[in-house]
């Protein structure tokens, strides 16, 4: 076992408030909900989460990387043979993705207030989003892996929890449902590569002490006798990150999310659930970088997901789902980009930065902003997602509109807008590793420009088409600010200043081939916008229709016939089994016996007096001979 | 010479006669009275063993005292056991035992 540096608990107040408040705030919120009342809970809610924001601003801009312990956890034999605590790993990684989740955490917070002003439940709500907050601060800051998977279910069960938020609508709590037990296939992958990799390391699963075991140590010994063991891990491990960031084949889970309420949305889908899995392959980047077989799966599904989430999202009618597939496109290039990184064999990550981290960051802005603006529509037309009932929103909302054109455009990498910059980088890398793949990102590129222009020019240009959409008016200023302030950051976050801090920026992005990368998703940009300009201008209805992209290739049939005809079968095998084993020879046999005796024994007892003394008489013969012949024989 | 065994073997024809009478005869009352010569039939077997139990030219007098005893409780017995005779007559206007078949499972 590598020698770590012994740990112990060290006082450090700002990492304290930023994992332990959201925490105390959901617990007080969920448990004194009723003494305290709903605006005290909004409140609340809303305070610590500004906090835990101004907390993560002054840690931006850290140097080096050091492992703080905050408490201890889990040890075995005096923390010989297991030590895991709540460690915190406060490097450039997780200082910045923690300004991402407390930033927009705090902003979709704000934005809930008015959003959810008629809900019953908003003391629930609100709870349910710190807690939510919470997990993902654990995430982030998890220096070992047991530590990253306890927060990581918690995330998962504070998912559950809000997709769920109006669970008397059956299709949300069969969402919610299905949102868990997906995820749950994931989590398992991912506990079985974390137990592997314990195994492998004698039982140091920090971050630190794999990299260094895997530099000189057990691991290092382990990869080169039983290459497999490596592969097994980074897959299993990856098998967590396709149930959380969502990707095929585990995918299905996410667009049914969306029947939580809008801001959940823009949370689960910009910063906390399906972020959690691509910030936890970056933190593995190393492991992954060791691994070729295991790089180059994960990029294969990684570009399979971005390009089959892009088609999907082409034909689709809600303007929710249509930002949903969209995240799952942008989820794929993300982990494309992790697998592609580790493909070159070289770790990234930590205060390197990762194009997959660049993209997640750019993403977390702009996808936020997009389902805030499309939450702010939505509750602008009385709940109304069907952008073919909407149309010329621009003119009755124009601030809204000009936020969501702003998203769209770093959407789709307009040039200069932050999008364009963490695409570019991810672009170049698979230019140099795999050119399938950079088709892949290109014709994806292409499809996303084509889709989300479509969206909107349905949904903002042209007339009105329905009497909500005629109605509606621009949002109030609790609602337009967290637009505007997401708009700020979609435009700039490309750029050093503000990507700078988060030590996130791609280094390399200008290497060979530089110019050609760009000028191909330029042109990818300008095919897809024009295309849909041609077809959607002015149309009141789709004028394509491809079945197979509506339907989303028919997985979430083949998921339920699959199902059907495994879960028929059990049902079948454990019915068998409770009619022969259970009713026939525990239940019915030894009543059937007894049955039987007892008829044949009522015969002895006939209710003649004479008849029992002679069978008095016989037994008291039988007992004798017995006493005076038999038992002195035995034992002889 | 009579010896112990010719009166364990009256004893004992006794006693088979008396269970044969129990379980053959229908007369409850005949049933009875077989019962008390089963009795009779214990009572003579004990008579019997104490007066062929000799220790110094006597009987062995703690069997015999048993018979009194035995005697005694037979007594007190067959007053009851003729009561309820009567009362199962009371009843059942009949002193036949098949009549008695309410013990039937």
């Amino acid at each position: 076992m590598p020698t770590a540096p012994e740990l112990v608990t060290q006082s450090a107040p700002l990492m304290n408030i930023l994992l332990f408040l959201p925490l105390a705030v959901a617990l007080v919120i969920l448990l004194g909900r009723k003494v305290l009342g709903v605006n005290v809970c909004v409140f609340l809610a809303v305070a610590s989460s500004a906090i835990c924001l101004l907390c993560s601003i002054f840690n931006l801009g850290v140097v080096g990387s050091e492992t703080i312990r905050l408490m201890p956890f889990l040890f075995l034999d005096g923390g010989k043979l297991l030590n895991v605590g709540i460690d915190v790993l406060h490097d450039g990684q997780s200082a910045g993705m923690m300004f991402i989740v407390t930033l927009i955490g705090f902003l979709v917070q704000v934005f809930s207030v008015k959003y959810m002003e008629d809900d019953d439940a908003k003391p629930r709500y609100f709870g349910a989003l710190s807690l939510f907050l919470f997990s993902m601060t654990g995430i982030v800051l998890a220096d070992n892996l047991v530590m990253m998977f306890v927060f990581w279910e918690l995330v998962g069960l504070s998912s559950f929890l809000l997709i769920g938020h109006w669970f008397h609508k059956p299709s949300a709590a069969e969402a919610s449902k299905k949102a868990f037990l997906t995820n749950r296939i994931g989590d398992f992958g991912f506990m079985i590569g974390i137990l592997l990799l314990f195994g492998a390391n004698h039982g140091d699963v920090s971050f630190a002490g794999l990299r260094e075991s895997l530099m000189m140590g057990p691991l290092k010994a382990a990869a080169g006798t039983q290459g497999w063991l490596l592969t097994a891990a980074v897959l299993c491990l990856f098998m967590g990150a396709v149930g959380k960031s969502a990707q095929v084949p585990l995918h299905v889970w996410l667009p049914d999310a969306m029947e939580g309420p809008t801001p959940v949305s823009a949370l689960i889908h910009a910063a906390t659930m399906v972020a959690a899995g691509v910030y936890m392959l970056v933190r593995i980047s190393f492991l992954i970088a060791a691994s070729e077989t295991g790089a180059m799966w994960i990029a294969g599904i990684g570009g399979v997901t971005a390009l089959m989430a892009a088609l999907m999202a082409t034909q689709q009618g809600d303007i929710k789902r249509i930002l949903a597939y969209s995240t799952l496109s942008q989820l794929g290039y993300m982990v494309m980009a992790v697998g592609l990184v580790g493909m070159t064999g070289e770790a990234m990550g930590g205060n390197a930065g990762h194009p997959a981290m660049f993209h997640l960051y750019t993403h977390a802005f702009f996808k936020a902003m997009l389902f805030l603006g499309a939450g702010a529509i939505i509750y602008s037309c009385h709940h109304e997602q069907d952008i073919w009932k909407m149309g010329g929103l621009a003119k009755h909302m124009p601030a809204t509109t000009l936020t969501f054109a702003i998203g769209t455009a770093a959407l789709i990498g307009v040039p200069g807008l932050s999008g364009f910059f963490s695409k570019e980088a991810i672009l170049g890398v698979a230019w140099g590793e795999c050119k399938w793949l950079f088709a892949i990102g290109a014709f994806t590129a292409l499809l996303t420009a084509f889709y989300m222009t479509r969206l909107f020019i349905v949904a903002f240009l042209g007339k009105a088409r329905s009497e909500s959409a005629s109605h509606a008016m621009e949002v109030r200023l609790p609602m337009l600010v967290p637009l505007l302030v997401l708009a700020f950051l979609s435009i700039f976050s490309g750029y050093h200043f503000l990507g700078g801090p988060l030590k996130a920026m791609a280094v390399h992005g200008h290497g060979e081939g530089h110019y050609t990368v760009m000028g191909i998703s330029i042109a990818a940009l300008l095919i897809g916008v024009v295309l849909a300009f041609v077809l959607y201008k002015g149309k009141d209805k789709d004028p394509v229709n491809i079945k197979l992209f509506a339907n989303k290739f028919y997985i979430d049939e083949i998921y339920a016939g699959l199902i059907k005809v495994f879960q028929d079968g059990l049902a079948w095998v454990v019915t068998g089994i409770e009619h022969v084993l259970v009713d026939g020879l525990v239940a019915r046999l030894p009543a059937a016996l007894v049955a039987k005796v007892g008829q044949k024994a009522r015969l002895l007892q006939a209710g003649q007096l004479q008849g029992y003394t002679f069978l008095l008489g016989a037994g008291v013969i039988l007992a004798i001979y017995v006493i005076v012949f038999v038992l002195p024989g035995v034992g002889h | 010479m009579i010896t112990l065994n010719h009166y364990l073997f009256v004893s004992g024809a006794l006693f088979a006669l008396g269970l044969a009478g129990v379980v053959i005869r229908r007369n409850i009352i005949i049933v009875f009275m077989c019962l008390e010569m089963m009795l009779s039939a214990a009572n003579l077997a004990l008579v019997g063993f104490s007066r062929f139990r000799v220790t110094e030219g006597l009987p062995d007098y703690a069997a015999q005292s048993l018979v009194f005893f035995t005697i005694t409780v037979a007594a007190a017995e067959v007053a009851v056991g003729l009561a309820v005779i009567v009362a199962l007559f009371r009843t059942r206007q009949s002193v036949e035992v098949d009549a008695i078949t309410r013990m039937q499972g």
